[in-house]
C-alpha cells in the first residue's frame, strides 16, 4: 500500500479543516505575505477568540504556519499542503478517465459484435 | 470519444468528470442501469465487481462488492436518492458509521448523474462526485495508483496480443 495510516489521518484534519467558508477565506488572505491574528480579527463579524480558533483549525492541519513578529503572530498560509489536497482529487480523476476509458471499449466491443447497431 | 473536461474545486472537494459517448443516451443510462455492464467498467482491471442488489429507483439502493488480487472484499453501499432515466440519477454512499462518515472504503459520498445528446449525436455523460470531508479518499487514491500501473501493463498486453479488428 502506497499510503499509510498516518497520512490518512493527516488527510482527514485537512480536509476538515477546508470545510468551513470562514477558514477558507483566512486562507485566501494569508497566502504570500501572510496576516497578522489581529487583522483577521478585525476582518470577520465574530470574536477574536473565535477567529484564533479558526487559526488552530487550520495549524493543525498543517494548512498555515504562526510566527511571531514583533508583537504579531503572523499567520501565513502553507501552499503545499494546498497542494497535496489538489494531488488527491489528481488520484482520483485518473480513476474517473479509466473508468470512461472501459466504458469506451465496452462500447466499441458492443459495436463491432452487433454489426454497428446500438 | 473520451473525456472531454475535468473541473476540480479543492476547496468545496468536489469534482465533475464530463465524457462524450459513441452511443445513445438512453444506451448510456444502461451502464449504470444493467447490473452486468456496471460491472464491466466501475473497477480497475484485477478487482472484479460484483453487484448485490441494484434497485435502480428513486429510493432504492445498490450494494456491490470489489474483490482484490489477495482476495479481500471492498464493500459499498449506494441509496438512490433520485433516478430520472435516461437523464438523471443521484447516488449518496448509504453505508454510514455512528459518526454518519462513510465506512465501507469509497470516500465518494454524493454522485450526481447526468445524460444528454451530445452536438456529435453521442451522449454527454457529466458524474460529478462531492467527496467528504472525513472520508478516506486515501483508500481510493491508493486504488487509483494500482489501477493506473495495471493500465500500462494491459496496454503492453494489448501491443503483444494485436488488439482484433
Amino acid at each position: 500500500m502506497v499510503v499509510d495510516q498516518t497520512s490518512a489521518a493527516v488527510v482527514d484534519r485537512i480536509f476538515h479543516a477546508l470545510a468551513d467558508s470562514t477558514r477558507r477565506d483566512i486562507l485566501a488572505v494569508a497566502a504570500g505575505d501572510g496576516y497578522s491574528v489581529s487583522a483577521l480579527a478585525k476582518r470577520y463579524p465574530m470574536s477574536f477568540a473565535a477567529v484564533q480558533k479558526h487559526v488552530a483549525v487550520l495549524e493543525g492541519a498543517g494548512l498555515v504556519t504562526k510566527e511571531q513578529r514583533g508583537r504579531e503572530r503572523l499567520v501565513r498560509t502553507d501552499v503545499e499542503t494546498i497542494e497535496r489536497a489538489r494531488e488527491l482529487l489528481d488520484g482520483i480523476e485518473e480513476l474517473w478517465r479509466a473508468r470512461v476509458d472501459r466504458i469506451d471499449n465496452l462500447l466499441a466491443t458492443e459495436k463491432r459484435t452487433t454489426g454497428g447497431k446500438r | 470519444m473520451s473525456v472531454t473536461n475535468v473541473e476540480k474545486d479543492v476547496e468545496a472537494l468536489t469534482m465533475t468528470v464530463t465524457a462524450e459517448l459513441d452511443a445513445t443516451v438512453e444506451r448510456a443510462w444502461q451502464l449504470w442501469a444493467d447490473p452486468r455492464q456496471f460491472e464491466r467498467w466501475w473497477g480497475p482491471p484485477g478487482y472484479p465487481v460484483t453487484v448485490v442488489d441494484h434497485d435502480l429507483r428513486t429510493g432504492g439502493r445498490i450494494t456491490f462488492f470489489m474483490t482484490g488480487d489477495e482476495g479481500e472484499r471492498h464493500d459499498s453501499a449506494w441509496a438512490v436518492i433520485a433516478a430520472d432515466p435516461p437523464h438523471h440519477l443521484e447516488l449518496r454512499d448509504a453505508d454510514v458509521d455512528d459518526d454518519g462518515r462513510p465506512n465501507d472504503g469509497n470516500a465518494m459520498t454524493a454522485m450526481i448523474i447526468t445524460f444528454a445528446e451530445g452536438d456529435g449525436g453521442g451522449a454527454v455523460m457529466a458524474v460529478r462526485t462531492h467527496f467528504d470531508s472525513q472520508a478516506g479518499m486515501e483508500q481510493v487514491l491508493a486504488m487509483g495508483i494500482e489501477e493506473g500501473m495495471r493500465m500500462v501493463v494491459d496496454q503492453i498486453d494489448a501491443v503483444l496480443v494485436g488488439t482484433p479488428a
